[in-house]
């Protein structure tokens, strides 16, 4: 490649990756502020996560947020699974056409349009047969399990299509049952996907707002709606505080898992070397 | 005999278990992903009235007792006439369009590099490309807020330099919205264009210019022909949520500017107008019906691919 033209590239990358994390770095930065307007700096201090360790309203929201988070993930996984095993292993069935688009429509579908809708369907539902008697947990995790179970399908799907099937076939000649061939020899292919697609969904769960705001009722508060109602009215040094807090796990969170997928990658290519070796 | 029945039993068993795989997540679909789609449909041609639930039904009994259904396409009629609704439409497509296309510029060269440096470089980029994806939305539109501000980051280091004297308004402008779509979306223009450039064939740019074409002509006749799928699906990846986006308009454009997700939202919560706020996310859904139509028949052909 010519000097020129990787200067180029370089200096695009640079400013890409500026773009991206200078903000983010600034947001950290005056977190630890000890003035309480937040773009002046008054001199390092640790008082706002104090305070934000003493609010009882983000610990309370908080812990909703990670009990629908933890059951939204477990149950797109399992829905996901099924709709990818059903999209790539059955060929043609009944409806498969309305199927595949009720599973990749709600990947782009706004979420001011699906927070309505199922909203409106829960009130529904209420005047009809009297459940959802209250909204909340109950509601707001329905809402995040359907559009978090369409993003692990597409997951799985991808999965299973890379996936050879002779390996499922082989078990099925030596007289599996097809169960026996599911539970053996198909999840336990697909744990990796299933893993990535929990992941997913979990994050995807804690970090929405909108579809939240929609289905949840009085009183209960999720962490992105509580933060949501604090930011509207302006800048608040202890949200810089929680989004410290937030954006460090993740990054270590992130770290730790690719760093486990490569030490996995690396393994496989060393049996896979090992095994060609003897 | 006795082993036909068996085969029969076990074949029945088999086709049971594969309707219950397909059947599960199909009904969850259809009970809270399309029933929804008619409720909405339904509001929309009900009329407002003071009441629980505060729109009027699609069946009813009229005084003479016999069952009418009531179609009320008044809510429609006042978006088309209400000129603000109009506006908004026009002003989210006008946002959307641009910012599709601010990422596309920004993100073609960022994804093109990437492909073009080393496997490890490229992994570690990647990582840093996606990181943001995994943090909280909210809080990256939040970062912006202190940066834009009137007394954040960008004024105050502009005011100590001497550039300007005094701060220059940019939180709750139009401009802020561009900065906060592009920002958000950004690693989605990023990923498919990444993900297309590296399935391409590298030799034929040689080729090119080995045979001696110039870059600017390598890159308009070989290089973006080939990218126009990564190009495509992107673009609608930014573009379809961008149209409906609700936080980044309300936070970084407070109340100036007009974006439709925004006027939904305010329409249902702070008006109640549930039948107007219908109508509106049915005619949203019509805008972007095509492509989404479109993004889903690019997802089909990449999955059986």
């Amino acid at each position: 490649m010519n000097p020129k033209r990787s200067r180029f590239l370089f200096s695009v990358l640079c400013f890409g990756m500026a773009f991206l994390y200078v903000p983010m770095v600034l947001l950290i930065i005056y977190s630890f502020n000890n003035s309480k307007l937040v773009p002046i700096w008054g001199g390092f201090s640790l008082r706002w996560y104090k305070v934000l360790f003493q609010s009882e309203d983000v610990w309370a929201a908080t812990a909703l947020s990670f009990k629908i988070a933890f059951v939204n993930a477990t149950f797109a996984v399992a829905l996901g699974t099924l709709a990818g095993l059903a999209l790539v292993r059955f060929g043609r069935f009944r409806g498969r056409t309305l199927f595949t688009g009720m599973i990749t429509a709600p990947l782009v579908m706004p979420e001011v349009i699906t927070g309505l809708s199922l909203l409106l369907l829960f009130i529904g539902l209420q005047g009809l047969i009297g459940w959802p008697s209250e909204r909340g947990f109950t509601t707001i995790t329905i809402a995040h399990i359907t559009f978090s179970m369409a993003y692990v399908a597409v997951i799985i799907q991808s999965r299973l299509s890379g996936m050879q099937e002779d390996l499922e076939e082989a078990a099925q000649d030596l007289g599996a049952k097809p169960l026996r061939v599911l539970f053996d020899i198909t999840l336990p292919l697909l744990a990796p996907g299933m893993l990535a697609g929990w992941l997913l969904a979990f994050t995807l769960s804690l970090d929405d707002l909108v579809i939240a705001s929609f289905t949840t009722g009085p009183g209960s508060n999720t962490l992105p709606i509580l933060i949501y109602s604090r930011i509207r009215l302006g800048l608040r040094p202890d949200i810089n505080a929680l989004a410290t807090i937030i954006i460090l796990a993740v990054t270590i969170g992130v770290i730790i898992f690719g760093w486990l997928m490569l030490r996995q990658q690396r393994q496989r290519e060393r049996d896979m070397h090992e095994a060609a070796a003897s | 005999m006795a082993q036909g029945a068996f085969g029969r039993a076990i074949e029945k068993a088999q086709a049971s278990w594969k309707f219950l795989v397909i059947f599960i997540p199909y009904a969850w679909l259809l009970i809270f992903f399309l029933a929804p789609f008619f409720m909405v449909l339904k509001i929309s041609v009900a009329e407002l009235r003071i009441a629980s639930p505060p729109f009027t039904p699609l069946i009813a009994t009229d005084a003479a007792g016999a069952t009418i259904i009531r179609l009320v396409f008044d809510n429609f009629a006042y978006l088309w006439e209400d000129s603000l609704y109009l506006n908004t439409y026009l002003n989210s497509l006008k946002i959307s369009t641009t910012s599709t296309l601010l990422c596309l510029l920004i993100g073609y060269p960022i994804a093109y590099a990437i492909v073009r440096s080393t496997p490890t470089t490229r992994n570690i980029l990647l990582l840093l490309i996606i990181l943001p994806f995994w943090t909280s939305f909210l809080l990256r539109v939040y970062a912006w807020m202190g940066l834009l501000a009137d007394q954040g980051t960008i004024n105050n280091l502009l005011i100590w330099l001497g550039v300007i004297d005094s701060p220059i308004r940019m939180l709750y402008t139009e401009f802020a919205v561009y900065i906060g779509i592009v920002y958000t979306y950004l690693p989605f223009m990023i990923l498919p264009l990444y993900a297309n450039m590296e399935k391409l064939d590298m030799s034929l740019l040689e080729a090119a210019s080995d045979l001696g074409a110039r870059p600017a002509v390598t890159f308009l006749t070989v290089t973006l022909p080939m990218t126009v799928p990564g190009i495509v699906a992107g673009s609608l990846l930014v573009f379809i949520p961008a149209t409906g986006e609700y936080v980044i308009p309300d936070l970084l454009g407070g109340g100036n500017v007009l974006m439709i997700g925004r006027v939904l939202y305010n329409e249902f919560n702070a008006n109640t107008d549930w039948p107007v706020a219908s109508a509106v996310a049915i005619v949203l859904l019509l805008l972007l019906v095509l492509p989404m139509m479109l993004y889903q028949h690019i997802q089909s052909k990449e999955a059986s691919s």
